[in-house]
C-alpha cells in the first residue's frame, strides 16, 4: 500500500515488516527514548502496567522507574508536570488515556503549554507531547469515545497529529516527540490492533505535511485518522463503478497541510471531508471554508462535510454504528457530489 | 480542627444485637443482590453478550448496602465508573439496569450510557461516571440544592482511593465542608486504582486523613462488614440531615474480579494470596454466619433470599433480552431538553 512507498522514501535501506499501530508507537516511543536521554514517559498505569491499550509494555524493563513513571489519577498535575519539566528541558510525553479525560486538565493544556513560549516573549520552549486515545467504535460511550481535535486544533501553540495507521503511528509520534513546541498525538481506539508494513528503524514523518493516500481524478476526500481506511474502502467500491476517489490524509490537523488539498481540488474539482467528530463546529468547516476561499473557482459542487451528528456517543452498538461514519456513507457522498455536477 | 470519630470497626465483632433482625436482613438482601447481579454480568459479559466496559463491584457490596440502608429514597448518590453495586442497593430496577448493559432502550439510560452511566433520578441516584472524581462536586451540588429548598434529604458521593488524588474530590470537600452541605464522603478504599496500589499512589496509609485537611470529621470502617459500615453511616447521615455539617467514610474493602472485567489476575499487579485472604472475608459469608449464630435469620430465611434474588435476576435478563434495540430514527434524543 501507499505506507510502503512512504516508509521507503523516508528511509531508503530500511527493512519494514508488519506491525500493528500500538507495537508501532510502542516502537517509535522507544526509539525516541534511546535517542534522546530528555525523553521521559509519565501517566496512569504506564510504567507497571504497560498501559491500559498496551502501548506502554516492556518500556519500564528498559528504561527503568527514573524514566517511566507511574502517576496517581490527576490529570491536571500531570499535564502541568510535563508543561514545567519541558520548561526546563526535558521532553515529556506525559499520558492521558482516554481523550475525554482532557476536560480534567484543560487549562494546563490550553492556557499553560500552548501559550508558555508566546507568553514568556519565545524564552523559553514547551516540547511537551500528550499521548492519548481516542475515537468511538468500541461501545465505550459518551465520556470515553470521543475525538476532541477541533477543541484543541483551535489553539494557537498546539499541534495535533491523528495517526491513520501503524506507520503514521510511528512516525508522527517520533515526531512530536523531537518538535518543539506542545504536541498532542490522537492515537485510534479502533486502529490499536490494525498493521501495515512498518520500517524497523527510527523515523519521524514531517508535521505538518499531508499524504495522498490514493490518487484519483473525480473527488478529493479528505480524511482524518480512522476514516482514511474508510475513505479507502469507499474508493474501492466506487472504483468497481468507474469512480476514481483521491484520499487524502493529513495526518496533522494542526498545522493543517492545506496546499495539497487545494493541488488536489484543482484537479477533482469535488471535496468531501470526513471525520468522527461532530460536524458541527469540526474541522471539516475548517477545511471546507479554507477551500471555498482558495479554490472556489475549480469547484463543481459545494464542498461536503460527513462527520458524527450533534449528540454525545451513545452506547447501543446500533445507535453507535449510525453515529459513526463509515465508507458507505462515504462512498454515498461521493456519488451525491458527482450526481451535483 | 477535624477530629476522627471512633474507630466504628472496632464495634464491628458485636454484630446485631442492637439493630434489629429487619435491618440485618435488609442488607443482606442488598448485598445479595448486587451480589447475583453482578456475577451474572460477568457471565454475560463472558459469553459477549454486553458491549463496552464492565467494571465488577464483587467483593464491596457491604459498603453499598451498608450506606444505602441508612438512606431514604429522596437522599441522592453520586456513583463511580463502578457503580452498579450503588445502583442496585439504592433500588434501581434491576430489569433496567440489565436492559442498559445490553444497550436496549428500556434500559436505565435508553440504552445511552451503558454501564458506566446507570442512574434513576427518581430513586436518587444521580448517576455513574466515567470520569473519575466527577461525582464529588456533583454530589454536593444536590446537597446545596437540598437545603436550598428547605428540604431535609443529603447526598452521599462514593470514590475511590484513586479518586482522591483527583482535583475534583478536593475541590468538592473543601466547597463542602465551607458551605456547611448536607455531603456524606464515602471513600471506597479498595486498596488500588486500576492496577496501581494505594502504597504508589499516595502517602497515607488512610485517605481518612485527608478529611482533615478540610475540617471534615472521618471515620474508618472495616469494609467488608455491611453491620459496621451501616453504622457509620447512620451516624453520619443522621449529622448531616440535622445540620451538622459533611463528613467522610473510609471503608476498607476489596474488588475481587479485575479492574475491568471478569478474568481476574491476568497481569501480576496483586498476589493470589492477597486475593485470596480477602475473599476469606466475604462480606456476604460474614454477615450470614454471624445473623445465624446470633440467631437473627436462619439459613432457610437465608437461601430463600438467594433463590427469590436469583428468579428476580433471570427474569430481568430474559426482559432485557426480549427488549428492543433503540430506534436510530432516535439517534438524537436528549441532546436538549425541551
Ligand atoms: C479523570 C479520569 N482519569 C482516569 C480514568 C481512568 N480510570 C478509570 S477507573 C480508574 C481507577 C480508579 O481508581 P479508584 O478511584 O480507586 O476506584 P476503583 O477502580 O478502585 O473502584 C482510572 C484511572 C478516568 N475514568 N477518569
Amino acid at each position: 500500500m501507499t505506507t510502503l512507498t512512504e516508509a521507503q522514501a523516508v528511509a531508503p535501506n530500511s527493512t519494514a515488516r508488519k506491525l500493528s499501530y500500538v507495537k508501532a508507537f510502542n516502537e517509535g516511543l522507544a526509539q525516541a527514548m534511546r535517542e534522546d536521554e530528555n525523553v521521559f514517559v509519565a501517566g496512569e498505569d504506564v510504567a507497571g502496567y504497560g498501559g491500559v491499550f498496551r502501548m506502554f509494555d516492556n518500556l519500564l524493563d528498559e528504561f527503568g522507574p527514573r524514566r517511566m513513571i507511574d502517576t496517581p489519577i490527576s490529570e491536571a498535575a500531570l499535564v502541568g508536570l510535563g508543561v514545567g519539566a519541558a520548561a526546563r528541558g526535558l521532553r515529556p510525553v506525559v499520558d492521558l488515556m482516554f481523550m475525554d479525560f482532557i476536560g480534567v486538565c484543560l487549562d494546563q493544556i490550553v492556557n499553560q503549554a500552548a501559550k508558555m513560549k508566546y507568553m514568556f516573549g519565545g524564552s523559553v520552549s514547551v516540547p511537551l507531547t500528550i499521548t492519548t486515545a481516542s475515537g468511538a467504535g468500541l461501545g465505550a460511550a459518551a465520556q470515553h469515545s470521543q475525538s476532541l481535535e477541533a477543541w484543541l486544533a483551535h489553539v494557537p501553540g498546539l499541534k495535533v497529529v491523528m495517526p491513520s495507521d501503524a506507520y503514521t503511528a510511528k512516525g508522527l509520534t517520533v515526531s512530536a516527540i523531537r518538535d518543539d513546541n506542545p504536541v498532542v498525538v490522537m492515537l485510534n481506539k479502533v486502529l490499536l490492533g490494525s498493521s501495515c508494513e512498518v520500517p524497523e528503524e527510527i523515523y519521524g514523518i514531517p508535521l505538518g505535511q499531508a499524504h495522498t493516500a490514493r490518487h484519483g481524478s473525480d473527488v478529493t476526500v479528505i480524511a482524518l485518522g480512522r476514516m482514511v481506511g474508510e475513505a479507502l474502502a469507499a474508493a474501492d467500491e466506487l472504483a468497481a463503478e468507474g469512480v476514481e476517489i483521491e484520499v487524502i490524509d493529513p495526518r496533522t490537523v494542526q498545522p493543517l497541510d492545506t496546499e495539497t488539498m487545494f493541488t488536489s481540488v484543482r484537479r477533482t474539482n469535488r471535496v468531501l471531508v470526513v471525520h468522527e467528530a461532530v460536524t458541527f463546529g469540526g474541522l471539516g468547516a475548517e477545511i471546507a471554508a479554507q477551500i471555498q476561499d482558495a479554490a472556489f473557482d475549480y469547484l463543481d459542487a459545494p464542498v461536503l462535510r460527513i462527520g458524527a451528528p450533534f449528540s454525545p456517543v451513545p452506547f447501543s452498538p446500533v445507535l453507535e454504528k449510525a453515529y459513526v461514519p463509515d465508507r458507505d456513507r462515504i462512498a454515498q457522498g461521493c456519488r451525491r457530489l458527482l450526481e451535483r455536477s | 480542627m477535624a477530629q476522627r470519630a471512633s474507630t466504628a470497626s472496632e464495634e464491628s465483632a458485636q454484630v446485631s444485637k442492637d439493630l434489629s433482625a429487619q435491618v440485618i436482613k435488609d442488607l443482606h438482601e442488598r448485598m445479595v443482590r448486587i451480589r447475583l447481579f453482578e456475577t451474572e454480568a460477568g457471565k454475560l459479559m463472558e459469553a459477549g453478550k454486553l458491549p463496552g466496559f464492565l467494571h465488577l463491584y464483587v467483593g464491596q457490596e457491604a459498603v453499598a448496602a451498608g450506606v444505602m440502608a441508612a438512606l431514604r429514597d429522596d437522599d441522592q448518590i453520586t456513583s463511580t465508573h463502578r457503580g452498579h453495586g450503588h445502583a442496585v442497593a439504592k433500588g434501581v430496577g434491576l430489569r433496567e439496569m440489565y436492559a442498559e448493559l445490553y444497550g436496549r432502550v428500556t434500559g436505565a439510560c435508553l440504552g445511552r450510557g451503558g454501564s458506566m452511566h446507570i442512574n434513576d433520578v427518581t430513586r436518587g441516584m444521580l448517576g455513574a461516571n466515567g470520569i473519575v472524581g466527577a461525582g464529588v462536586p456533583i454530589a454536593v451540588g444536590a446537597a446545596f440544592a437540598a437545603r436550598y429548598k428547605g428540604e431535609d434529604s443529603v447526598a452521599v458521593t462514593f470514590f475511590g482511593d484513586g479518586a482522591t488524588n483527583i482535583g475534583a474530590f478536593h475541590e468538592g470537600a473543601n466547597m463542602a465542608a465551607i458551605l456547611d452541605l448536607p455531603v456524606v464522603f464515602v471513600c471506597e478504599n479498595n486498596g488500588y486504582a486500576e492496577f496501581t496500589p494505594q502504597s504508589k499512589h499516595m502517602l497515607l496509609t488512610d485517605v481518612a486523613d485527608r478529611a482533615a485537611a478540610y475540617g471534615m470529621p472521618s471515620v474508618i470502617v472495616d469494609g467488608m462488614d455491611a453491620v459496621a459500615v451501616h453504622r457509620a453511616a447512620v451516624e453520619a447521615v443522621e449529622r448531616a440531615r440535622s445540620g451538622g455539617g459533611p463528613m467522610m467514610i473510609e471503608a476498607k474493602t476489596y474488588r475481587f474480579f479485575d479492574h475491568q472485567g471478569v478474568k481476574g489476575l491476568r497481569h501480576p499487579y496483586r498476589s493470589d494470596d492477597e486475593v485470596a485472604e480477602w475473599k476469606a472475608r466475604d462480606p456476604i459469608d460474614l454477615i450470614e454466619t454471624r445473623a445465624v449464630a446470633d440467631g437473627t435469620a436462619t439459613r432457610a430465611e437465608l437461601d430463600d433470599t438467594w433463590q427469590r434474588t436469583r428468579d428476580e435476576i433471570a427474569e430481568a435478563i430474559a426482559y432485557a433480552e426480549a427488549s428492543p434495540l433503540p430506534d436510530t430514527a432516535d439517534l438524537l434524543l436528549n441532546v436538549y431538553s425541551g
